[in-house]
């Protein structure tokens, strides 16, 4: 190269080597990506609405807001201060206070976070006019749940700060923010929470907060939560509560005109107020470890027992529709019947009609099994295979609502078990089954499963003479309808004319001088139901009942289940009535029955079966 | 003729004012964008920078006057006498300067303050100019060598006493004048190799270096003996006393670096080479600068919107980061186009240089040009993280009126020879 060629060279050769690096940086180079460079130029702050409230169907308020204040630290900003003195305002020891502090450095020197979560009025009013001396740490005001009606904590469920991987699921949320992860809370959070302004404020590099960045026009204001009714009527489901006081079960009450939930009581309960400020997670873990009562379990809507008996009404159902009954056809009982040729294959029966012609009218009020395991038969032996009768007697079930998840506004369910042809079919490969093998289902046993709403849900829909709405908590959303699906009727396979013989045979369940529940009999109210005790081999039989009244025009729709409740008529009946009654007129006419209910207890069954339990695993 | 000769601006070479302005231009532009603050003010203001660096530009007209009205005559006449005010209002700062920053680079005339160093440079040329171009002047012998290394020399040595060794790293640029000028190619060959083998061994060790060499210089042996055994049979006493001699560089940069240089030295070294990765303290400039000007992508984000520059990021940056601000503001399109204006500017300055029949207005144009070269190398080098930290201004972009009237004196000056090229005096 010549010599004065030598700059001119270097000189474009050092032009293009920095292009290409500003082009590497600049264009290619994606690990200067725009989000961090922003996070730290820009200060994203919150501005968190007020959460909508929570009210019964009566305008109760079930739920309010209060204030709370979170103690947020700046690692960065912190200067020496008494830790003394600031430990003892907080509540904290001072192990505490390094844990806590050490925690915030680890998560960032510059990045607020929090310190100490939800102080009371209280402690807030006295640090607050100290907050002066402790430079770095802050108060930031947070609004919190308040329950003033200590009631379904399982229906309107709790606010809890949210985890990555909700974060993840939902970019809305931040670390530290609140989201409704159970109950009503959970299924309506869009709803309840409304929308969080978002501030965008411009930063120098000493984090200095300069001014809005860009004028604000990305700055959008906060829109309030919605207040939501739910369908609940508070009155009744306080009643509920009492009523299953010291007794585990659930009860579920439905309007049949609309499916709208009037009481889902879960017991035990507890106070919903538990579930918040700055005992909530010491509260829930202690709610959750309780394995034996099970307080976070929502009974009324997870538990899946045989449902016994009351399946009695479904059976009659398909077997009229399949026309393998009339309400004409009888049977007669001998004490049972008897299904094979084994010496085993007997199911015991204690209708006590010993002999007798027993038809479907009779069948129902003194619930003799042998009508139905003969019902239930005929429709299974209709069809060429049992195989087809299996699936035609489940298609039945299932448009019932029976055997699958309700799809509704309940942040928790479980699908109970119908079974079909396949199900069999896999426990018998080689096809070896009959109606006789599968003959419990008939009464509510054998594989059979179904939760209180389920059963509840089904005696709304006898109740209508052949559909139902799904059922459903929430009532109105301020400024929104409810969803379509809820106000929509869904149509059973079952006619409406074969109703009103079984709705009979239910009336004469309190009506008959021999029905099973004629001592239940409430004077002014036209009453249909039917007794349940479902076998439990884990320990004594559950009680239980389904009802609805009047029996014209039907206003109320209930399924009682109490766990180790011996029979039907025992507990679950007499809580039936009462809540039909209550509901009804407001205040019962059998003070010594409501006396009962309130005061009796199965605590002593259930010490006895943890006993049991204890002895078995020792 | 003579009426030709009255008017200073016969033979301007138009071309290269064009540039002058159009860069400081845009550099105005930058600064305003890097210091405007909240409260809008206006543009001619002394309490901003921006409106500081307007007054100053204005100010540079007169002065370009005031340079044109000298006959290109006087600058190589008084060549010597210019070169030597310059070194002693150097030497007067340690008199009579004011320290900012820990360097004291200043006269302090109450409302402004000036940088000597910033003009030292024109001198420098001036002189280095008048240098070469005597007719004794032979760059072969060792006496000619000695005198024009002491030109660069003493303002060097006056600049780095300040302390100011960003600046007086610039006056190596000279070796491309004297390499131009007929300085034998081996001073440059062995200054490249010295710096190749000193970035190597603080990259990889000065025992990998060693190894890694001793196998180069075994495959240059091996070449010469098959291909060139003539030279061979001459040379390979030679070939070995240079490995001995790079060994020796090896071993020497590895104790230096390690002993002699102070840890922010280091720093700054182990930072360009990745080494060290602690972008919140020692590496805090060169990380945001560079996370800057990526964040800009390749349309940038646009006058007044980088929200990096407005939230004042980057350290110095309407003074040594102001390509930073180009970088995010205007993007690749826009950090690309000065490049490529700075890269026309100097190729027209050679360019120039070239033509001219004089010794004197050649050497003088070529020096600029590697000045001006070597800031624009070492600062966009710097900014965009491929150069350690070394603070020395962006010509015509960086804020601060003495950088602009000196790159604005030495520029102006060469203009001005230049205009005289078809009059002999």
């Amino acid at each position: 190269m010549k010599r004065p060629g030598l700059l001119s060279f270097l000189i474009i050769f050092i032009g293009i080597a920095y292009i290409i690096r500003l082009f590497y940086l600049q264009v290619i180079d994606n690990s200067y990506n725009i989000p961090t460079l922003n996070n730290s130029a820009v200060k994203i702050t919150y501005d968190y609405p007020e959460r909508g409230y929570i009210y019964d169907r009566n305008g109760i308020l079930l739920v309010a807001n209060q204030l709370s204040y979170d103690i947020m630290i700046i690692p960065r900003e912190v200067k020496p201060l008494d830790t003394v003195e600031f430990c003892s305002l907080l509540k904290i020891t001072k192990e505490d206070f390094i844990k806590k502090y050490t925690k915030a450095v680890h998560y960032s020197t510059r990045i607020p976070s929090t310190f100490v979560q939800q102080l009371s009025k209280n402690d807030f009013a006295f640090l607050q006019e100290k907050m002066h001396k402790f430079r770095g740490f802050y108060i930031q005001k947070r609004s919190l749940r308040q329950y003033p009606i200590k009631s379904a904590p399982n229906v309107l469920g709790y606010i809890s700060e949210v985890n990555e991987r909700m974060i993840e699921k939902n970019p809305y949320y931040q670390l530290g923010e609140l989201i409704g992860t159970a109950g009503v809370e959970k299924t309506y959070e869009d709803d309840l929470r409304g929308t969080k302004g978002v501030k965008y404020i411009q930063r120098n590099r000493f984090n200095k907060e300069i001014g809005p960045y860009k004028n604000g026009i990305y700055d959008t204001l906060a829109i309030p939560g919605n207040d939501i009714s739910l369908t609940i009527d508070t009155k009744l489901q306080q009643y509920g509560e009492a009523l299953m006081a010291n007794k585990r079960g659930g009860i579920v009450a439905i309007e049949p005109s609309s499916g709208e939930i009037l009481a889902l009581v879960s017991t035990p309960t507890y106070d919903p107020n538990l579930m918040v400020g700055r005992e909530r997670s010491k509260n829930f873990t202690k709610l959750y470890l309780d394995s034996i009562s099970k307080p976070l379990f929502d009974r009324g809507l997870q538990a899946q027992y045989p449902p016994g008996s009351p399946f009695k009404i479904f059976t009659a159902l398909a077997a009229l529709q399949e026309k393998a009954i009339d309400t004409h056809t009888s049977v007669k009982c001998f004490g049972g019947y008897k299904y094979g040729s084994g010496k085993n294959a007997f199911m015991k029966c204690h209708c006590g009609t010993y002999g007798s012609p027993v038809e479907l009218n009779k069948a129902i009020y003194r619930s003799c099994n042998s009508y139905f395991a003969n019902a239930y038969k005929r429709i299974i032996e209709k069809h060429a295979t049992p195989y087809e009768g299996m699936n035609a007697w489940n298609k039945h079930a299932e448009s019932f609502g029976l055997g699958n998840y309700l799809n509704n506004d309940l942040s928790v369910g479980k699908k109970g078990l119908i079974p079909d042809g396949d199900y069999y079919n896999r426990y018998y490969p080689n096809g070896r089954w009959r109606a006789s093998t599968t003959i419990s289902n008939s009464i509510g046993q054998g594989e059979v499963l179904t939760t209180p709403i389920q059963l509840a849900n089904l005696t709304a829909t006898v109740a209508n003479r052949g559909f139902y709405f799904t059922p459903h908590i929430v009532k109105k959303i301020k400024g929104k309808e409810i969803d379509k699906k809820y106000t929509v009727p869904n149509y059973t396979t079952i006619d409406k004319k074969y109703f009103e013989p079984v709705i009979e045979g239910l009336f004469d369940v309190f009506e008959n001088p021999k029905g099973t529940a004629s001592w239940s009999r409430v004077k002014g109210i036209e009453i249909c139901g039917k007794t349940g005790t479902a076998e439990n081999p884990h320990g004594q039989d559950h009680s239980i009942f389904i009802a609805f009244a009047p029996k014209d025009n039907p206003k109320i729709a209930i399924a009682v289940f109490v766990e180790n409740g011996y029979w039907g008529s025992r507990w679950a009946g007499p809580i039936a009535t009462l809540m039909i009654e209550k509901y009804l007129n407001g205040e019962t006419s059998r003070p010594w029955e409501e006396e009962r209910m309130l005061n009796g207890s199965l605590q002593d069954e259930y010490d006895k079966q943890l006993k049991e339990i204890t002895e078995i695993e020792e | 003729m003579r009426s030709k000769k009255n008017n200073i601006f016969y033979g301007i070479d138009w071309v290269l004012v064009l540039f002058y302005f159009v860069l400081v231009f845009i550099g105005w532009i930058n600064i305003y964008s890097a210091t405007i603050t909240e409260d809008q003010l206006g543009l001619i203001n002394l309490s901003s920078e921006y409106g500081k660096q307007i007054i100053w530009i204005g100010l540079s007209i007169p002065l370009i006057i005031f340079i044109f009205m000298f006959e290109a005559k006087f600058y190589e006449k008084y060549a010597s006498i210019l070169y030597l005010i310059s070194l002693t209002s150097l030497a007067g700062l340690f008199i009579l300067g004011k320290n900012i920053n820990g360097a004291t680079s200043w006269y302090n005339f109450g409302i402004f303050s000036l940088q000597p160093s910033e003009f030292a440079k024109a001198a420098t040329a001036l002189a280095m100019a008048k240098l070469v171009s005597d007719k004794q002047f032979n760059l072969k012998k060792f006496n000619t060598q000695v005198q024009a290394l002491l030109i660069l020399f003493f303002p060097a040595i006056l600049i780095t006493l300040q302390p100011d060794p960003g600046s007086a790293l610039v006056y190596t640029a000279f070796i491309f004048v004297l390499y131009r000028e007929g300085l034998p190619a081996y001073h440059i060959t062995i200054s490249f190799i010295a710096i190749l083998l000193f970035i190597i061994t603080l990259t990889f060790g000065y025992i990998n270096t060693l190894i890694g060499s001793f196998l180069a210089f075994l495959l240059i042996l091996l070449f010469f003996n098959f291909y060139r055994k003539k030279a061979f049979k001459k040379g390979w006493l030679k070939i070995i006393g240079v490995y001995l001699v790079s060994a020796l560089f090896i071993f020497s940069v590895d104790f230096v670096f390690n002993h002699v240089f102070e840890q922010r030295h280091r720093d700054r070294f182990n930072i360009l080479l990745g080494k060290t990765s602690d972008i919140k303290s020692i590496g805090y400039n060169t990380d945001q600068s560079v996370t800057t000007i990526a964040s800009g992508g390749l349309f940038g984000k646009g006058f007044l919107e980088g929200e990096r520059t407005q939230g004042d990021f980057v350290p110095e940056q309407q003074t040594d980061y102001i390509f930073t601000t180009i970088g995010e503001e205007w993007g690749f399109i826009g950090s690309s186009l000065v490049i490529i204006l700075f890269v026309l500017f100097l190729l027209r300055i050679i360019q120039i240089a070239e033509r001219q029949k004089s010794k004197f207005s050649r050497v003088y144009g070529y020096s600029i040009a590697a000045i001006f070269f070597t800031h624009v190398t070492i600062n966009i080098g710097m900014v965009i993280g491929m150069l350690p930290t070394i603070g020395i201004p962006l010509p015509f972009f960086s804020y601060g009126g003495s950088a602009l009237w000196g790159f604005t004196v030495l520029l102006f000056i060469f203009i001005r020879l230049d205009a005289n090229r078809t009059y002999e005096w």
